[in-house]
């Protein structure tokens, strides 16, 4: 072998690891890619998965006998005195009463305190006051039998979505032998359905999974984002147009734009600090309440809009300020005349990814105390009211089972909400972006 | 708090726009000399009605309110009014409770409710009759004013500005809010804990207050153990998201084809907009039990509530921030660079580390820095996630607490505003302010200065 021979090879095999470096290199890039995708779908797989079943929920329908003698007995149809009648011995007799319904039980043959406790727990724990609603919406009803569809309590509900185990021992189960074994007696005549959780979408929050929604918390959130929006967005867009416009080139301009850009990237929980101590310590704003929660969202999304806002008035070419200007406007005509409208869409789209993001957001409203346990839905913007994802966090705290997939559930929801603010801003922006 | 003067005034205000305009209209040299238009009238007048009489209401508000409890205050009987400050304040409440016509627990003087109703009654019916009568008289002499060819343009255009500044300048008050409200809490904190035990203590338990002036209520205040938490999730998110998100940077601005680029970006920007509250739900319910699993089938001792599970969670929600802070940042290293790199016969990697990256570095460590003080800042994963106890470890497995955590736990729920433990949350969260600004305001400053240099 020749000298050159021997540098030709090591030349090659220089120049081969060189190539398997560089494949190695692209391989780590497409690796970091792909692991970035796959926690993306674990993330929002894992959260479907359990949310999905969370839309529908179980019912049990059976009779009830509206005895009179339990009800009204003097025939007052005295709203007061139906009232007060004893809902619950007339909807616990309606319940043990089921299992002869099925034929699972011979006629006269009574149950034991603990069969009797195992088979009230099959319902919700909110059925007597369902059926009270009921009657007292129609007085016609009492001395009948009728038939009522009533929430299953949530351990059917899990049980018959598979979430229980049943190879664990008896007593480490929330359903009993018996109580698993009524279950399936009662899917077999068609006494329990699935059908689609209304009351997901219909109520406040509850301590009982089954009757747990999310209502109040969306008009929670509707009420927080609404006073974002009235705040934010007049401020976010006067300042941006003073800033681009009419701001002289000066160490206070200067100061200004470095505090929006700082402002910015505060974390949000300073944000909430700042809340506390001034509008509900200083100003005394009611805790809780919508209100103070969405001034607090619109000093954090006031630095987002003005930053696109800018980014749209500087879109605008000067030449439209220039032939506005000639015809004998003035500045401040040429802008609300010209460059406003122009530069609008922008401002909107960078209004709507800022509220998505208001929408999102957890940590400042924790300190505003909107994170308690809220039945009432909220019907106006000093209601003490909760938001959707301080609901989120609420109920993935709740040890009972039934909380899981309604949490998961309401988080589909919230990611529905953002979806479709970003697509609405993408949409805007889409259709009324010009090129100049 | 809407009275019927409010409601008067803006009446007024909105009929003024029309007097004005029509005022205007039967003056006909008044917009040939002016250059203003007739609805400029209008509004001058709609201004001059409303707004001295609306800042006059507004300041009266706000001095009755502060002399109405004083005068108040005085007129409790000596015998009923208790010793401690903020005992007066509660009592006073009640007062002002039973006044409005609700019910107090307590036993209240009905002098001083009689003496509030009184002084309530005559303040609101003084501030309806004077501001009524100055938004009449200022209408009446600007609508006069009309007349003599006064610029109403002008005088609108200024002020339009002045609420334009107004409303930039509250960027500038948001912080000064920010810093003072900390700063007001943060001393009264440093006036019951030393500042040495603070930043060197080894001992984190703040306990909860549960009567006023107990001895027990005395915690301890060493912060160290909750810095060390925040250090080592923060550690764990960006031994993740550092790697991660810069190799699908490189990856994507410099060997992706345009159609991968176009799909893969928005995508990897989907885990950007996803609530927080998500990835704490992901991180306690999915990636801690799965952790607390394997270790456990490794035989190491687990919680499921780890810092392991709240840093690689936040790990990837930081890795959007690395990945398209530092895309922009190479994307702006000049091509030129490539070429000649290429000329002497680089291969593309070698380009990419030899070159761009050396070239993109400030811009790179930036990014890095943002994306920490964004972990750092982060709460709901690790109040989710990460658990409770103050605990010095380094061990991944076991809980850690993080800044965050703390002031959330300390400030959420009822309990007194003044006590050492709410105050040790607003000197945690000046610390967090603190360590964020720096971080921030470095990075601000090296990616403006990088974007001149290759501009």
């Amino acid at each position: 072998m020749t000298n050159i021979d021997v540098l030709e090879d090591k030349k090659d095999k220089l120049i081969a690891k060189r190539y398997s470096k560089e494949k190695r290199f692209i391989l780590f890039g497409r690796l970091a890619i792909s692991l970035t995708i796959i926690f993306l779908t674990i993330l929002l797989g894992s959260i479907v998965l359990r949310g999905i079943s969370g839309f529908t929920t179980t019912t049990i329908t059976f009779d009830v006998n509206l005895d009179k003698k339990l009800i009204d007995p003097e025939s007052t149809n005295d709203k007061k005195i139906i009232s007060s009648a004893r809902w619950r011995k007339i909807t616990r007799d309606s319940i043990y009463n089921v299992l002869n319904e099925i034929n699972l039980v011979m006629n006269g043959e009574v149950l034991s305190k603990a069969e009797q406790k195992s088979l009230v727990r099959l319902f919700s724990r909110s059925s007597e006051y369902q059926i009270k609603d009921i009657v007292m919406d129609d007085l016609s009803l009492i001395g009948k039998t009728i038939n009522v569809t009533l929430p299953a309590a949530s351990e059917v509900d899990q049980f018959l979505k598979g979430r229980i185990d049943q190879s664990l021992p008896e007593d480490d189960r929330p359903l009993n032998n018996i109580q698993i074994s009524w279950i399936k007696h009662m899917v077999d005549n068609d006494m329990i359905n699935r059908t689609f959780n209304s009351n997901l979408f219909t109520k406040g929050d509850s301590r009982n999974a089954e009757e747990a929604g999310i209502l109040g918390a969306l008009m929670g959130s509707f009420f927080a984002l609404l006073i974002c929006l009235l705040i934010s967005f007049p401020l976010g867009v006067m300042a941006s147009v003073y800033l681009e416009e009419f701001a002289p080139k000066n160490r206070l301009t200067d100061v200004i734009e470095v505090n929006i850009n700082n402002l910015a990237a505060v974390p949000s929980i300073v944000f909430g600090l700042l809340g506390l101590a001034i509008f509900l310590n200083v100003f005394n704003l009611p805790r809780s309440s919508p209100l103070a929660g969405g001034l607090v969202l619109a000093l954090m999304t006031l630095p987002t809009i003005i930053i696109s806002s800018r980014a749209a008035i500087k879109a605008v070419p000067p030449s439209i300020r220039e032939a506005a200007m000639g015809l004998g406007a003035s500045k401040m005509q040429s802008v609300t005349h010209h460059v406003l409208p122009l530069a609008m869409p922008g401002m909107l789209t960078g209004t709507i990814i800022g509220l998505a993001q208001a929408l999102g957001e957890t940590a400042p409203l924790l300190m505003m105390g909107m994170v308690a346990f809220i039945v009432d839905v909220p019907q106006s913007i000093t209601d003490p009211a909760t938001v959707l994802p301080a609901q989120i966090f609420l109920w993935s705290d709740q040890p009972e089972r039934g909380f899981e997939e309604k949490t998961a559930a309401a988080i589909m929801v919230l990611l529905g909400f953002l979806l479709t603010m970003n697509a609405l801003a993408v949409f805007l922006r889409n259709k009324f972006e010009r090129k100049w | 708090m809407f009275d019927i003067s409010l409601y008067f005034i803006f009446l007024l205000g909105l009929s003024s726009y029309y007097i004005g305009k029509n005022r205007a209209k039967k003056n006909i040299n008044l917009i040939t000399e002016t250059g203003g238009l007739e609805s400029h009238y209008g509004m001058y007048l709609v201004i001059w009605t409303i707004l001295p009489a609306f800042i006059f209401y507004l300041i009266w508000s706000v001095i009755s309110n502060y002399l109405i409890k004083e005068a108040t205050l005085g007129s409790i009987p000596n015998d009923l009014l208790p010793n401690n400050l903020s005992m007066q304040k509660l009592f006073l409440d009640s007062i002002i409770v039973v006044a409005k016509g609700g019910s107090s627990l307590s036993k209240v003087p009905e002098i001083s409710v009689a003496f509030y109703q009184n002084f309530a009654f005559y303040s609101t019916l003084g501030k309806s009759i004077s501001t009524i009568s100055i938004s009449l008289i200022s209408f009446f002499i600007f609508y006069k004013k009309i007349d003599s060819n006064v610029r109403a343009k002008n005088f609108l255009e200024r002020i339009i500005l002045v609420f334009l500044f107004i409303s930039s300048i509250i960027a500038i008050m948001t912080t000064v809010g920010i810093i003072l409200s900390l700063i007001v809490e943060t001393t009264k904190f440093f006036q019951d804990v030393t500042i040495f035990e603070y930043f060197f203590g080894l001992l984190w338990s703040p306990q909860m207050a549960l009567r006023e002036g107990q001895v027990a209520a005395e915690g301890s205040f060493g912060a160290v153990p909750v810095f060390a938490g925040t250090f080592l999730i923060t550690i764990i998110a960006m031994a993740l998201a550092g790697p991660v998100g810069l190799f699908s940077a490189i990856y994507l601005s410099e060997y992706a084809s345009k159609n991968t680029r176009k799909i893969v970006k928005p995508t990897i920007e989907v885990l950007a907009g996803v609530p927080t509250v998500v990835y704490g739900f992901f991180a306690a319910l999915v990636v801690g039990p799965f952790i607390r699993r394997t270790s456990e089938s490794f035989g190491l001792a687990s919680s499921s509530e780890s810092a392991l599970a709240a840093g690689l969670v936040m790990g990837i929600m930081i890795i959007p921030f690395i990945s398209s802070l530092s895309d922009d940042v190479i994307n702006s290293v000049p091509q030129s660079l490539r070429e000649a790199s290429f000329g002497v016969g680089a291969t593309k990697s070698e380009t990419i580390k030899k070159v761009i990256i050396p070239a993109a570095l400030p811009g790179i460590v930036a990014a890095f820095m943002l994306a920490i003080s964004r972990a750092i800042g982060e709460t709901m994963i690790v109040v989710m996630a990460a658990g409770l106890s103050a605990k010095l470890t380094a061990n991944p497995l076991d809980s850690v607490t993080t800044v965050t955590v703390q002031i959330v736990t300390l400030l959420v729920g009822d309990h007194e505003f003044d006590s050492t433990k709410t105050m040790a949350a607003f000197a945690l969260g000046m610390t967090l302010f603190a360590i964020t600004l720096i971080l921030n305001i470095y990075a601000i400053r090296v990616v403006k200065k990088y974007r001149e240099k290759y501009d």
